[in-house]
């Protein structure tokens, strides 16, 4: 009795078994569909990106300075700016994001401020960039009473910072531990270990981090709002209101005047081609190495 | 090469079969018949492709890209590798337990309810009668008829694998494969498994893939000895054992015996 | 591996690498002894001033707040009044818009990143997945203010013209509901706000659940499909269940990217202090209020209510992302003990 209704249950024709297929098929298609709603974004943005921004793209866009509504002009001070503050921030940020990272893999592994510091700086990873700029213009800004490229550095670091102390971490974490036990085992003390055989080992994973750190914070605008400002002339003091692509192209885009829109979209173009063209400088150094 | 001059039915009839992993042969031409209702072991040293073998019953390789077979698995006049019905259907009727236990994250009523309901829309006292005949077939009852609804995940390693072979059961396939159920279990969950698979041959053709060849002896009826990708014997177990054909299989049991 | 590489993705091996680590080899004694605990007090610094960041801005954001929290005090966070020129500020507004937004956005990333993730981890063949993956988290580098200009400029006309209208004739017209999609269509507001920002949160859960979904144990998928399962009824309720705390992780480290962008919101949202039943009206997020107004800010009591502001996002945000980082970190722990 129960063998045969086993065999009627194990055939094609089960209802059970027909519509379970079919809603597997169905859902197969939809989980296809939500790749291409999320690739479509990016393939119209970039497109869109192309057209209005690939119109823009001229020369006069490197050498002229930001013009007053209805002017002609380019965005030279404000991609010197960019270039000025990202650099430092860069070089700021960077050397204390390995140092940290160094800690939470090499010397930290058992004490209790590896874990927490780990756990706290994934916060700060993903904490809102505009908070950091509003944390920098209360501790800094405010005080010195003057928004400056200094700030605005600072501001981009402090986004810098948990970026390498993340990559620096895992990748030191790759290292495997018979390489640093043969250094130790040829009488190299520890720091030696660490910067000669560790970061050695792991140099393209860092790498990959600071590309990547820089992309972040080349476009990042909330943060540089209330630090760096603007600023219409061309500028490296530090101590004074400093021109920057991001801001410009927010200012730019919210104001009614079209030629105006028009230099926000080459500087957006520009943005994104760095922007990506890190991402994926960052990915193909990570894949050589492996 | 393989055929077995019995009285018993084949079950199941490979023939010429080769399996790839990418551009590896990792079996060679294999042909052999599992007995009906028969416990059937597959024996050699590690890589020489009894689990592949194994997973080609139920076609599990053809989750993995790469993974290709060729030849014919005949089982009731139909070729399994090429047959145009659905893989569901023949794995449903072709069950599997695996090296570990592998409880699903849901209760222990729901893990056995879980196959159950794939293809038969019971009612819940049917649910019911099923869910206790498949775990008192696998010697589970008594131990979990109080915590149906707690996690399998609570149960011992011993008695998960149980439950994975109530679980297997339960959706009444014709044959239970079974890859290294005991290479996670101590010694004393080994044991009852192992009766276990005794009672199991009754209604089931079982096929067991073991590292351990006291496992072979003590609970198949049939052994078929490989070697790198090739089938060197098959034969009643007692056979294999103690009055082996081919030198290396004999060479392989009494270096393992000592 | 390859969640190191997105920008800021959340590596969610990382703890299980951790765990499984092992004791780093001893410290040798030696003649540059002195060196060796420079270099680790050096590091060790460095570790402490990360460590002690957020607190930093914690403590920054509530001297600066101070002002408006004697003022205002508990009320301030229900107060739909925001009116520079009589100084009464409340942050009920910016706050509903905020989470309004973000909600909007996790209703609809939450389900396409599944389906991305499900693609990635089982339909994809195998050479297609990394193009695939790297494309998705392509989506997280792009800045924040692109697709707030893109959303502005392309994204809102066309919504307008095309979409909101068919929404106002159809949705707009049934009873209860209906009042969500009232009113003009203009194309901005909060829904093409949250419509943008699932756009900018599908990476970052998407990377999460795959990388989540390889941490299932083949083994424990195989005994689906060898029971006659199918790939959907093998995700959804082995794959799914099994790796249901690191989703929510992943879910939750979208929702505090949703509630703290800026700028992708700012273009979009109509910077509007009012509360509206309408999802097609404009409205304000904290983070946008303050990109428009802090600079702008006459006035040190102006300042200190939107420092507040600040804070609110700041203690929110903080919330949502410890919750997500701990459930992650319980699944690896989870996934280190069973492997």
């Amino acid at each position: 009795m129960e063998a045969n209704l086993h065999h009627e249950a194990i055939s094609e024709h089960n209802p059970i078994y027909k519509r379970r297929r079919l809603l597997n098929r169905l859902l197969m298609v939809v989980s296809l569909s939500m790749l291409l709603y999320g690739l479509a974004w990016l393939a119209w943005i970039l497109v869109t990106l192309l057209i209005e921004g690939g119109s823009a793209l001229k020369p006069s866009l490197f050498t002229e300075m930001t013009p007053p509504p209805g002017g002609n002009g380019g965005l030279a001070n404000a991609i010197w700016g960019s270039l000025l503050m990202v650099s430092t921030a860069t070089l700021l940020g960077t050397p204390v994001g390995i140092l940290a990272g160094t800690y939470l893999a090499e010397y930290g592994r058992d004490t209790w401020l590896a874990p927490a510091t780990r756990f706290l700086n994934d916060m700060l990873l993903s904490a809102p960039s505009i908070i950091i700029g509003l944390f920098i213009y209360t501790i800094y800004v405010a005080k010195v009473k003057h928004f400056s490229g200094w700030g605005g550095t600072l501001a981009l670091a402090l986004i810098v910072i948990p970026v390498v102390v993340r990559t620096t971490d895992d990748m030191l974490k790759l290292v495997p531990n018979s390489l640093r036990e043969a250094a130790v085992a040829l009488g190299c003390p520890m720091w030696k270990m660490v910067t000669m055989v560790c970061y050695r080992a792991a140099r393209a994973g860092i790498l990959t981090g600071v590309l990547l750190a820089v992309a972040r914070i080349a476009g990042e605008t909330a943060p540089l709002l209330f630090t760096a400002l603007n600023n219409q002339f061309w500028s490296s003091d530090m101590n004074a209101p400093m021109a920057n692509l991001p801001v410009v192209i927010f200012q730019f885009a919210m104001s009614p005047y079209a030629d105006w829109q028009r230099l926000a979209w080459g500087g957006a173009a520009l943005i994104t081609i760095g922007v990506l063209g890190l991402n994926i400088a960052a990915r193909l150094i990570l894949s050589k190495k492996n | 090469m393989a055929e077995l001059n019995l009285d018993i039915a084949p079950k199941i009839k490979v023939n010429d079969l080769n399996f790839y992993y990418g551009a590896f042969k990792a079996l060679k031409s294999v042909s052999l018949d599992i007995p009906e209702k028969k416990v059937t072991a597959f024996i050699g040293p590690s890589g020489c492709g009894k689990s592949t073998l194994l997973r080609t019953f139920n076609r599990m390789f053809e989750l993995y890209p790469d993974q290709r077979a060729e030849g014919e698995i005949i089982m009731d006049g139909e070729n399994l590798l090429t047959s145009k019905r659905d893989v569901g259907l023949i794995r449903a009727e072709i069950g599997m337990v695996f090296q570990k236990p592998t409880p699903f994250p849901m209760s222990i009523y729901d893990n056995i309810a879980f196959g159950v309901r794939l293809f038969e829309n019971l009612s819940r006292s049917a649910m019911e009668d099923r869910v206790e005949s498949a775990l008192t077939k696998s010697a589970l009852w008594k131990e979990v008829k109080d915590k149906l609804h707690q996690s399998g995940n609570g149960l011992s390693g011993g008695q998960q694998q149980r439950l994975c072979i109530a679980r297997a059961i339960a959706i009444k396939p014709k044959v239970l494969l079974m890859d290294e159920p005991c290479s996670a279990l101590d010694p004393i969950s080994t044991g009852f498994i192992e009766e276990l698979i005794g009672e199991l041959k009754k209604d089931y053709t079982v096929v067991i893939v073991t590292h351990n060849m006291q496992q072979a002896a003590r609970a198949s009826d049939f052994t078929a000895y490989m070697y790198l990708g090739d089938l060197i014997e098959l034969g009643k177990t007692d056979d294999i054992f103690f009055r082996p054909k081919d030198k290396r299989t004999e060479d392989y049991i009494t270096g393992r015996f000592g | 591996m390859s969640s190191i590489l997105a920008t800021n993705l959340p590596s969610v091996l990382q703890e299980e690498s951790s765990a499984k680590g092992e004791p780093p080899p001893g410290r040798p004694a030696g003649g540059s002894a002195l060196v060796d605990a420079l270099f680790r007090h050096v590091t060790r610094l460095a570790a402490l001033l990360v460590f002690s960041v957020l607190a930093a801005i914690l403590f920054s954001l509530l001297v600066g707040s101070g002002q408006s929290i004697t003022r205002f005090g508990l009320a301030f966070l229900f107060n739909p009044e925001w009116d520079p020129v009589k100084e009464e500020f409340g942050a009920l507004v910016p706050i509903v818009g905020t989470l309004a937004t973000a909600a909007i956005a996790m209703i609809i990333a939450v389900p396409v990143s599944f389906g991305i993730a499900l693609f990635l981890t089982e339909l994809s063949p195998p050479w297609l997945k990394r193009p695939l993956g790297t494309a998705i988290e392509l989506l997280a580098a792009i800045p924040s203010i692109i697709y707030g200009m893109w959303g502005l400029f392309v994204f809102a006309p066309l919504f307008m013209e095309h979409v909101q209208p068919l929404f106002v004739a159809t949705l707009g017209k049934l009873p209860l509901i209906g009042v969500l999609f009232a009113g003009p269509p203009i194309g901005i507001g909060i829904f093409t706000a949250g419509l943008i920002l699932s756009i900018m949160v599908i990476p970052f859960i998407a990377s999460v659940m795959r990388d989540v979904f390889d941490l299932v144990p083949p083994m424990l998928k195989e005994s689906a499909y060898a029971l006659g399962g199918t790939t959907w009824e093998v995700m959804w309720k082995v794959v799914l269940p099994y790796t249901k705390v690191g989703v929510i992780g992943g879910i939750m480290l979208g929702l505090g990217r949703a509630l703290g962008e800026t700028m992708a919101v700012t273009f979009v949202i109509g910077n509007a202090h009012r509360l509206s039943g309408s999802l097609f009206a404009p409205g304000n997020s904290i983070a946008s209020a303050l990109a428009n107004e802090f600079t702008e800010a006459v006035g040190e009591l102006y300042s200190s209510a939107l420092i507040e502001l600040g804070l609110v996002l700041f203690l929110i945000t903080s919330i949502v992302l410890a919750l997500s980082k701990i459930m992650l970190m319980q699944l690896a722990k989870q996934e280190g003990t069973r492997s």
